[in-house]
């Protein structure tokens, strides 16, 4: 199996020390020295070779929906050490790095904001914090996004970018996969559409969990997505991965995911499938159909 | 010794009893508890998964649906099993059952005993993500009762793939983690040598779990561990799953659903 060594040189690791300095002028795929600003006119995507360098959730949401548009909910919501977990240093040291080197409480952020014209509930996971890990109140502020698009009937879009479950929240974290889950399924039963975009990376409890249950799931190029790691698969089973395994492309290959889209080219393909999934664009189409329904039905003689 | 590190070898201790070898898996239950048990095979998609097996029983008075996790105790049986860790289709297969129960409004008995699911380079080709997320879905809005009893390991997101129910219980010897502590040490402290320490700061025990208000009941075991005495570990299983049953048979399906939708949304609200 082959995989560009220096593919996640871009991003600290959740274990490299979340916040330190980033060189992001070189790219980890083709190794071409990148000028920053033309970098970011290219969305922070490689002009050369076409990689995708991972985003932090604000430039994520500033990127896709109308400026001064997204309301951010639950701001205050952050992660607490409730088992008073500790590895080579305790979790609540880590939760004060995270948030002081990322800026942010906790590793996703919601609101609702307006998406070419669509009012729409968005909700974006940001790797940078602890590697995008769902803990409770990861948990908590995705099922409150969630509830928000089926209490106001709104589209949802999720963002993806995780390691997993957040290990040092032990079950509080796993059960989170249960509590997005069952969150989904109202919302599903609401007839509300849902779009996830899977991004580098997406794997375990989150793709075993809210990631995967859209009605539609689109991924970046390249994206690193699954259940299990490569290593973890390798140690257990011995097995040759092909080239490519567990790449957006391949997902999309094997029937996972509905469309690898390069990242200039999200903002029009969401509003595609947004157009398409609420009726709002069509609510005049509908009105005049069933005036013309009425009327003929007014005009037809009656039935003794 | 210090006394955290005795406390981290009693956790250590109640793992090794969760994985005794001697320890009554699904079918010993099964074959205890009920009567009549039919086993269903296949997922009419892809294959049959004998890591997790499942079919209508009779339980008392009534049918009710058993999805389990099962492992294997000669080598042929385990390699059969897969050693207890399902691919996707074992999780299909328990989606079939579910809908099937839910038709024929049989309450579902969940047994969990797993170190989780099968990490395989086919497992991820044929989504085993995708299968587990919606079985998450399916069972939290299933309208027919699930207890659920973890019977020795639960492992992660493949033990929760058909785990999701009104009731948690739990043998006394088992446990339930998000990670095995052995995948914890690998990636938290980057050496599997450290999986004592991890199994204590994961809190994955049956007490554990109640004291955290997950578990609902802890099952008691004979003394030194179920594989002591099967009889007696199923009897005090079946006494559990009846009782709570009962319990849950009472409420009316609209109640029951909401109940368990609010079960797991309060868990990490603030």
């Amino acid at each position: 199996m082959f995989r560009p060594k220096t593919r996640y040189v871009a991003l600290p690791s959740p274990r490299a020390g979340v916040g330190e300095e980033v060189d992001r002028l070189t790219c980890p795929k083709c190794d071409t020295s990148l000028e920053p600003a033309r970098l970011s006119a290219a969305l922070g995507v490689c002009y050369r070779c076409g990689y995708h360098f991972r985003l932090r959730a604000p430039e994520r949401i500033a990127m896709l929906v109308e400026p001064g548009s997204f309301k951010e909910e639950d701001l205050g919501i952050t992660a607490k050490d409730v088992l008073g977990f500790k590895d080579s240093q305790p979790y609540s040291k880590r939760i004060e790095q995270s948030r002081a080197s990322t800026g942010a409480n906790e590793a996703v952020s919601w609101g609702e904001a307006v998406l070419a014209g669509h009012r729409i509930v968005i909700v974006c996971l940001d790797f940078a914090f602890m590697g995008g890990s769902m803990g409770a109140a990861t948990g908590e502020k995705i099922t409150n996004g969630i509830e928000r698009a089926l209490d106001s009937r709104l589209p949802l879009l999720i963002i993806s970018a995780s390691g997993g479950a957040r290990m040092q929240e032990g079950m509080l974290s796993l059960m989170q996969m249960a509590k997005t889950a069952a969150a989904l399924g109202r919302l599903g039963g609401a007839g509300m559409p849902y779009i996830s975009l899977l991004t580098d990376p997406t794997m375990g409890g989150v793709t075993a969990s809210f990631a995967s249950l859209a009605d539609v799931i689109l991924a970046e190029p390249g994206a690193m997505i699954g259940f299990a790691g490569s290593r973890v698969i390798q140690q257990a089973t011995y097995e040759t991965l092909p080239d490519g395994f567990q790449t957006a492309e391949f997902l999309w290959q094997h029937g996972m995911i509905d469309l690898v889209v390069p990242r200039p080219e999200l903002p029009a393909v969401i509003r595609q499938l947004l157009d398409l999934y609420t009726r709002d664009g069509f609510h005049s189409d509908f009105e005049l159909k069933g005036q013309a329904r009425a009327a003929a039905q007014a005009a037809a003689p009656t039935h003794p | 010794m210090t006394d955290n590190g005795s406390l981290a070898a009693a956790t250590w201790e109640q793992v090794e009893l969760a994985r005794h070898p001697d320890r009554p898996y699904a079918l010993d239950y099964i074959h205890a508890l009920f009567s009549n048990f039919f086993e269903l095979h296949g997922d009419r998609l892809y294959g049959d998964d004998h890591a997790i097996i499942g079919g209508p029983a009779a339980f008392d008075q009534r049918t009710v649906m058993v999805i389990a996790q099962q492992k294997g105790r000669t080598t042929a049986e385990r390699a059969m099993r897969n050693f207890g860790m399902a691919n996707p289709e074992g999780y299909r297969k328990a989606l079939r059952l579910i809908r099937q129960a839910e038709r024929f409004q049989f309450p579902i008995i969940a047994f969990v005993d797993t170190s989780g699911a099968f990490p395989g380079a086919g497992a991820e080709e044929r989504g085993i993500a995708w299968a587990i997320a919606e079985n998450l879905v399916a069972l939290a809005g299933a309208r027919t009762p699930i207890v659920t009893l973890v019977l020795g390991e639960g492992g992660s997101g493949g033990a929760l793939g058909i785990g999701v129910g009104d009731r948690l219980l739990m043998m006394e010897h088992s446990i339930y983690s998000v990670a095995m502590p052995e995948a914890c040490a690998s990636i938290l402290w980057r050496d599997i040598a450290r999986k004592v320490e991890a199994a204590d700061a994961l809190k994955l025990t049956a007490a554990d779990l109640k004291r955290m208000g997950l578990a609902d009941e802890i099952v008691p075991e004979p003394p030194g561990g179920a594989h002591n005495d099967y009889g007696v570990a199923a009897d005090a299983a079946g006494a559990a799953l009846r009782r709570h049953l009962a319990e849950l048979e009472a409420v009316e399906l609209d109640r029951l659903v909401e109940q368990r939708y609010q079960r797991y949304r309060r868990i990490g609200a603030t």
